[in-house]
């Protein structure tokens, strides 16, 4: 009688199973606008809404103003643009002017090129301009305040370019988050998409903003329809890599491959 | 005397044991892996069976996916950890030379060969559709260590057949060209936002 009511065993994996008993997670979005674009953080957790995950959350967002603060070239309080203008000498300039532009050398240096934070001007020595390399530096640095908080996965988005993370003790349990990329020929379309459980996705293209990259080989802003996208370990190196391919695919292509086999190129 | 010949025999059956253990289990598991080829190669339903070798020693991460995610989507996830590690880079291009042999003529799913890499064994598997590649995927990875999964959670993008609508793609978020402050209302991102705040 046993046999008759009991199911037989099934070789199905429970985890298809809807879990019995497992935690709801939740779900929470910020969003603020940042160097003049929309940031947009999300947070996953059994309850988003605890107090230490909004401290983290305002913790990151005073980070990309402070960024902001300091890098901005739209601004001529930043600090930067007041070095430029020499008002300010660079032992007066905060320790992450140095590391910016170090980076900013080494991504030039890696894509042999097709990124620079150096613009020629008229008559004159080329200008420092490290913008294209200055958000994805910015939002690591945002999520390091989101890393250490236990219990969490988050995605943090500036401006279509994002970082996927996990607080304290979820690396092994973090959930997925399925990243949509836009089609660059129709906008608020969804051209393909990618799912990440820690990690970075760049895009570059002038579909939101126009023309606004600049080829380095020409000194000309590109304004051809496409855009690229870079999955990797780290957004900065994503975003630089996601640019040289689109300002030229084929050869940010190769120079990848030669470069890192950590990043994944994708041309729409 | 006798106690200690008797010590001796036992600690060396023990040392039998031990030693006959490992190697009839990691007989059993290449047997596995063979068998899964030609399965992998007819139907997709050999994903259930891929996650059981591959993702044995990682089964939290792999529940999580599945928890997410349908078990066809499941291999699109791991799909996109093909080109993670720069051993898939290779594998993939030999599936799909192996693939594009055989597009002309047939539609398909390919599993490439195993390819042993730095990391540990890749196997990649295609889908081809009107002699274009749908579809790719990995289904077999190496999940050893916490950075073989770091490594493996970089994931490409899988192209879809045609641009969908957002909601039909289930996103959780979104990347594109850089949306400025004022292009923000009209956005995907946004939408996304508000259901969230």
């Amino acid at each position: 009688m046993t046999a008759a009511t009991q199911p037989l065993p099934t070789r199905a994996r429970p985890a298809q199973e809807p879990h019995r008993g497992a935690p709801v997670i939740g779900r929470k979005a910020f969003v603020e606008m940042i160097m003049g674009m929309p940031i947009s953080l999300h947070v996953k957790a059994i309850d988003p809404e605890r107090a230490d995950i909004a401290a983290a959350a305002a913790n990151a967002f005073t980070t990309l103003r402070r960024v902001d603060d300091l890098f901005s070239m739209w601004r001529d309080d930043s600090e930067l643009r007041r070095l430029q203008a020499g008002t300010i000498t660079p032992g007066e300039c905060h320790e992450w002017q140095a590391e910016v532009l170090d980076l900013a050398l080494a991504a030039e240096e890696a894509t042999d090129g097709l990124f620079t934070a150096w613009f020629a001007r008229e008559a004159g020595r080329p200008a420092y301009d490290p913008t294209g390399l200055v958000k994805g530096w910015a939002v690591e640095q945002a999520a390091a305040h989101l890393r250490i908080v236990s219990g969490i996965s988050f995605c943090l988005s500036a401006g279509g370019d994002l970082v996927v993370g996990v607080g304290r003790g979820m690396r092994e349990i973090a959930p997925t988050w399925r990243i949509g990329i836009e089609d660059p020929r129709a906008p608020g379309r969804i051209a393909a998409t990618v799912e990440l459980t820690q990690g970075a996705v760049a895009t570059s293209g002038a579909a939101a903003r126009g023309a606004h990259i600049v080829d380095p080989g020409t000194g000309e802003r590109i304004a051809r329809p496409g855009s690229a996208t870079v999955v990797g370990p780290d957004l900065m190196w994503a975003d630089v890599w996601a640019t040289a391919a689109y300002v030229d695919p084929d050869a940010a292509r190769e120079r990848l491959a030669a470069a890192t086999h950590d990043y994944a190129l994708t041309v729409l | 005397m006798r106690r200690i010949t008797l010590w001796l025999m036992s600690t060396l059956s023990a040392l039998v044991l031990l030693f006959s253990y490992p190697t009839s289990t990691s007989a059993k598991a290449k047997t596995t892996v063979q068998a899964e080829a030609p399965v992998t190669e007819s139907a997709a339903g050999a994903t259930g069976s891929t996650d059981a070798t591959s993702g044995a020693a990682t089964s939290d991460s792999s529940s999580a996916d599945n928890s997410t995610n349908d078990s066809a989507s499941q291999s699109d996830s791991s799909a996109g950890d093909a080109a993670a590690s720069s051993p898939s880079s290779s594998s993939s291009s030999d599936s799909t030379s192996s693939g594009s042999g055989a597009s002309s003529a047939a539609d398909g799913t390919y599993t490439g060969e195993e390819v042993m890499t730095r990391w540990g064994l890749v196997q990649v598997q295609i889908t081809v559709a009107n002699g274009k590649i749908t579809k790719s995927g990995v289904t077999q990875i190496p999940w050893d260590n916490p950075r073989d999964q770091q490594i493996n959670s970089y994931a490409v993008p899988v192209l879809n057949d045609e641009v969908i609508a957002a909601q039909s793609a289930s996103i959780d978020m979104v990347s594109g060209a850089t949306v400025t402050s004022n292009g923000y209302i009209q956005s995907l991102q946004s939408a996304i936002d508000q259901a969230h705040l």
